[in-house]
């Protein structure tokens, strides 16, 4: 029991440090990327490749003024931005991030927290993530912010349907909601290929969800000067570009874990391989299929214009929601015919 | 171990449920609201209901309080403007509350607490909720679907029928 507990507190650790280091770098890769797209150097002076550049960004925004507005809501406008951190980083609970491992006799498997509700849980921390961005955005008092957090949160509610509605067709597939599960079942064929327009609206939502381009309305800089973070500065506006970055590496997670076969290695039973260096080959697996998952969301970012607010509620309400029902129905009438 | 996260949350609970009432500015009574709700859903689990515990999060907390929280927003009532009622409307407004209690500890009196139910009960499973509510209760959920439908067309055409409006009114002034 004790061995467990410990074995527990250190995987979340090390979950935690992982988002935290990978969402570091995240800036940096985007930047490069950035850079790579728009045929310039990206940031190249601290240290070799510039790997020191999220290093000191953090310092730089460790030191910077802390200022707050005088007429702000002091208690919400210091929540708002820890909101948005600790919302980011919940999802991770519930992630499998590899198989088991057996160490002496004990059998550790890679996840948190298994439960029989993994993907609802999902969905009821990406229903709270609007909080901290709307918290913020009114306890600023400013009018941009203001506008902000309620293109933000109209934004998210209207995304947050058609996202349930597309899993909603992959859980009548698989029949659990159990995260283990899903992936266990995509041992050899993986969800994508029966779910490709699933796959599709989950993935655009996922992009309106962490407020990644072409759906950054809610800081749109021409409009709106910062959006909700307008009125923010050094760290709290540090944790809320940050967590837009832990954002996007959890909804790749959740899109590999979901979609294409998480931890499953095509062909890895066939290898004989230990069944410890098996665990940890899937996991590495996992990550590969993440990290290229978070280059898509920066391509699109860098390739894609913005939309514009009307165009962006009409694509949510009027394409998304209905392809997500009639993918829902279609899934439906195809398991009764078999 | 349960009974300390049992105290705890009810504790939570009831005193976000004041700070709901206490609290001045129309914005944290919601967000106390929310808190509230995070500890009910604590309870749930409590009793082994998953499906409802988080069910209750996403429907409460992730897009019913959103929606307050944005209506509370747009109409700015951050100014602490405190609305003085009469003397006679507060007295009628303690006795009526008083009455509640009475009744309600009335209700409750005649509750036999020893006799408590069961937290390893497996209704509260999602698999085993889907069955019941599908064989069981078919009918009152399709009811149930259907005026939600229908509440969700109304508010549809409340909707358009404000945009036609002001379309007239748009015609209107052009015409003038």
């Amino acid at each position: 029991m004790i061995i467990y507990l410990i074995y527990k507190i250190t995987l979340i650790v090390i979950i935690l440090l992982m988002s935290l280091l990978i969402a570091m770098y995240a800036t940096l890769v985007e930047r490069k990327f950035a850079g790579f797209i728009q045929d310039r150097y990206g940031p190249d002076r601290a240290g070799p490749w510039g790997i020191l550049q999220p290093v000191c960004d953090g310092v730089k925004l460790f030191f910077k003024e802390e200022y707050m507005p005088n007429t702000a809501d002091k208690f919400l406008y210091i929540l708002g931005p820890c909101l948005t951190m600790m919302v980011a980083l919940l999802t991770s609970a519930v992630i499998p991030w590899g198989g088991t491992i057996t160490i002496a006799g004990y059998n550790f498997p890679l996840q948190v927290a298994s439960s029989s509700i993994d993907i609802l849980y999902i969905f009821a921390v990406v229903s709270m993530g609007v909080y901290g961005i709307m918290i913020g955005g009114w306890a600023s008092n400013n009018k941009f912010a203001l506008l902000g957090a309620v293109r933000a949160s109209s934004q998210m509610i209207s995304y947050e349907l058609a996202m349930a509605l597309s899993i909603a067709s992959v859980i009548m597939m698989t029949g659990t909601l159990s995260l283990q599960e899903t992936v266990n079942q995509q041992h050899t064929i993986w969800n994508v290929v029966y779910q490709p327009l699933a796959f599709l609206i989950f993935f655009i939502c996922a992009l309106a969800e962490t407020n990644r381009a072409p759906f950054d309305l809610p800081e749109c800089e021409a409009e709106l000067v910062g959006g909700y973070h307008t009125e923010y500065s050094a760290m709290k506006l540090g944790f809320y570009l940050f967590s837009e970055y832990i954002n996007m590496f959890i909804s790749s997670a959740v899109i590999s874990t979901i979609f294409f076969g998480g931890y499953n290695m095509p062909f890895i039973s066939n290898l004989g391989l230990s069944e410890n260096i098996v665990t940890l080959l899937g996991t590495a697996f996992l990550f590969v299929k993440i990290f290229a998952f978070i280059l898509l969301f920066m391509w699109v970012r860098w390739t894609l214009p913005r939309f514009r607010y009307d165009q962006l509620m009409k694509l949510g309400w009027k394409i998304l929601f209905p392809l997500a029902l009639v993918n829902l129905i279609i899934t439906g009438i195809v398991m009764l015919l078999k | 171990m349960e009974k300390y996260i049992f105290f705890f949350l009810s504790g939570l609970a009831v005193f976000s449920a004041l700070m709901v009432l206490i609290s001045r500015k129309p914005v944290h009574s919601v967000l106390y609201l929310i808190l509230c709700f995070f500890a009910i859903a604590g309870h749930y689990i409590l009793l082994n209901a998953q499906f409802l515990a988080v069910v209750h999060i996403i429907v409460y907390a992730g897009a019913i309080m959103v929606l307050f929280l944005f209506t509370l927003m747009m109409l700015n009532l951050n100014i602490v403007g405190e609305v003085r009622k009469s003397v006679l409307a507060r007295v009628a407004a303690v006795i009526a509350g008083g009455l509640l209690l009475v009744t309600l500890v009335a209700a409750l009196k005649g509750l036999n607490l020893s006799t408590s139910l069961s937290a390893n009960t497996q209704i509260g499973m999602t698999s085993n909720i889907g069955k019941v509510l599908f064989n069981e209760y078919m009918f009152p959920f399709e009811a149930a679907s259907i005026l939600f439908l229908s509440a969700m067309v109304g508010a549809v055409m409340i909707g358009k029928k404000e945009e036609e409006e002001e379309m007239t009114n748009v015609q209107m002034t052009n015409d003038k």
